[in-house]
């Protein structure tokens, strides 16, 4: 990644000038650090967004470049986020049972401490031990490490399984379906050892940091999450330029050919969705802290299918399509499910947005599939080519 | 004769009980130019698709290059690794990609994703693509997207990315498909050109441009060779008149 490749791509430029002012712009205008303009809540949908963002052009590697439509990218982001929450929430739990334990008589034992903070996070689904799985969760680095290798571990294994046996097109979409719709379940039990429906909660709480007000955490995490973006974008512009991107987007057009040219198929599509998993892992880190509670609900399989339908509106096979597609659609779909789009009477019926929201999105997803399959980046690009 | 770098023994292989290719034994040698004709269903693309691994053959065996190693159990990439080019019947090339990136996708070099990850751009490299971009007549469009081509532009662009590929040996499928006359003879100076250097297999309907390529022809039927010479002794061989000319 020297200099000649970002001037090369001057859109990587564009993008990164784009994302410096605004968190500029965003930065002077919060309570923590500016005139207080924009809520401390709103920060926070802003920082979120830009992590949806970041598992966004993620699916649009793997999807618009590669031609994998995965429709479980959303379970490495979840897994991420449950990675970090298992430590936010043990080390704050620690915090607590250390505290009120202080007033003990007897200074209490290092396993009656864990006792202790085994029964305040498991109480809720009945358990009173740690199970397996937390076996890291008291340190931050090791769970910073659990946060890449379990989706990279899991994409690999998957990719491994389903590429090798040649799984392509609807096929695969089917299966990672199954992967995000089977992990949801599996995670929904009292005895996945991540506490079931409860999920983990209390994210937005930093340890060590109690006495930070929110707008100042809120600040932090929007700032690592732009971060995190902007050197996401980086990665992945680098990896899709070049002799790798022309590979990646041959195997997209026509995998057969580009066997018969020697290369083998399966180890490029398995880097790629590797890679991609490991950044929406990475993306989900960053997230759940800013959202504050993670469920099994979160990796539905229709957050994965949310995932494509941002980068297909934002207009495949181009990084900025898919950060417009999910900035556009997260926005819309909080302006008319949050009550902001005025309810339309037509004397007969009335429509509520709340309810005709996804009608909307569905129709729009359809149409832009059919009418104008370079979606919003499209526009982009007849601006960008007409000055 | 020059010494064998591919040998087919005994192979068979059948789809639902039809016998696509029945016990054919064929040995090309380097360099050789080998024309393969016959009707339709005789086993010409069955053919191509066993040596290039695309097709695992019941029985038999495929021995590749002086140690004659088996190409049977190996992957389609890793036997194009080893040296064996194929251009599809159909123009198959990247046509949202530009010429030069077509090219520069087939040129030879390590084919692991960490080294194409990490490749840079070598002068050698844009000589090469240069100079077969000079043989293949498409200099000036090496900026333009595959999918501008002419058709015969396309079907130069797959035979200059096999040439890239420095293989040693080349299937080519009907090559003068769908081309115009002067097409055609330009791409049959192409390919009796590569041939000075390595083997190449031509399958190919067209009995006049067989007659062009001017070399040793091997006639499939129903899945086995049924004679093989110059195109004047199978031409006059009656069993071929009977299968193929005489229809």
């Amino acid at each position: 990644m020297n200099r000649s490749f970002i001037a090369r791509n001057p859109s990587v430029l564009w993008f990164l000038a784009f994302l410096g002012i605004f968190t500029l712009a965003v930065t002077l205008m919060a309570e923590a650090t500016g005139t207080g303009f924009i809520s401390t809540s709103f920060v926070k949908t802003l920082g979120k967004t830009l992590c949806l963002c970041l598992v966004a052009i993620a699916m649009d590697v793997v999807w618009g470049y590669c031609g994998i439509l995965s429709l479980g990218h959303f379970a490495f982001f979840g897994i991420g986020g449950y990675a970090i929450g298992m430590w936010l929430m043990y080390a704050r739990t620690e915090t607590i049972v250390t505290y009120s334990m202080a007033a003990q008589v007897v200074p209490p034992s290092p396993q009656e401490v864990s006792d202790a903070i085994a029964s305040q996070i498991f109480g809720v689904v009945g358990a009173s031990e740690f199970p397996p799985i937390w076996a890291f969760a008291h340190s931050l680095p090791l769970q910073l490490l659990m946060v890449v290798l379990v989706p990279g571990l899991l994409a690999l294994v998957f990719g491994w399984l389903a590429f090798r046996s040649r799984v392509t097109g609807v096929y695969l979409s089917i299966l990672t379906q199954a992967m995000t719709l089977a992990l949801s379940l599996y995670l929904f039990q009292n005895d996945s050892g991540l506490r079931g429906n409860n999920g983990l909660s209390g994210l937005q709480n930093i340890p060590g940091f109690e006495s930070t007000p929110q707008s100042m955490v809120s600040m932090v995490f929007f700032w690592a999450s732009a971060l995190a973006l902007a050197l996401g974008y980086i990665l992945f512009a680098w990896v899709v330029s070049g002799k790798m991107g022309s590979v990646i987007r041959a195997i997209r057009d026509d995998e057969t050919r580009v066997r018969f040219l020697g290369y083998h198929v399966e180890s490029y599509k398995l880097f790629v969705f590797t890679l991609t998993a490991v950044i929406a892992g990475i993306a989900g880190a960053l997230y759940y802290p800013q959202a504050g509670i993670i469920n099994p609900a979160e990796i539905a399989p229709i957050a994965s299918i949310y995932l494509a339908v941002w980068v297909a509106i934002g207009g495949r096979g181009r990084l900025y399509g898919a950060v417009l597609g999910t900035v556009f659609v997260t926005l819309a779909s909080s302006w008319f499910t949050g009550g902001g789009a005025p309810d339309i009477d037509l004397g007969f019926y009335t429509i509520q947005w709340t309810d005709w929201w996804l009608v909307l999105l569905g129709l729009s997803f359809v149409a832009v599939t059919l009418f104008a399959p370079q979606g919003l980046g499209g526009l982009v690009d007849k601006i960008a080519r007409k000055s | 004769m020059s010494k064998t770098l591919l040998e087919l023994s005994g192979v068979s292989v059948s789809f639902d009980g039809f016998k696509a290719i029945n016990s054919l034994s064929f040995q090309i040698g380097e360099p050789e130019l080998r024309a393969i004709i016959g009707p339709n269903g005789a086993g010409k693309t069955t053919f191509m698709d066993i040596i290039t691994g695309k097709t695992k053959p019941d029985e038999g065996h495929v021995l590749w290059g002086d140690k004659g190693i088996s190409l049977l159990g190996m992957s389609e990439s890793a036997i194009a690794r080893e040296g064996i080019g194929r251009k599809f019947q159909k123009p198959t090339v990247f046509e949202a990609q530009t010429v030069r990136e077509n090219l520069a996708m087939a040129l030879k070099n390590p084919r692991g994703p960490f080294d194409v990850l990490l490749y840079k751009k070598t002068k050698h490299g844009a000589e090469r693509i240069e100079e077969i971009a000079e043989q293949t007549g498409l200099t000036d469009s090496l900026t333009r997207p595959a999918g501008e081509l002419s058709h015969g532009q396309k079907q130069w662009l797959e035979i200059g990315m096999l040439l890239a590929q420095e293989p040693r040996l080349l299937l080519v499928d009907e090559p003068a498909a769908g081309m115009t006359p002067a097409e055609r003879e330009k791409t049959t100076e192409m390919l009796v050109e590569a041939a000075k250097t390595r083997a190449v297999v031509v399958v190919e309907h067209d009995m006049e441009f067989v007659r062009r390529l001017n070399c040793k022809v091997t006639v499939l039927n129903e899945g086995s060779v049924l004679a093989e010479g110059s195109i004047d002794h199978v031409t006059s061989n009656p069993q071929v008149i009977e299968v193929y000319l005489g229809r």
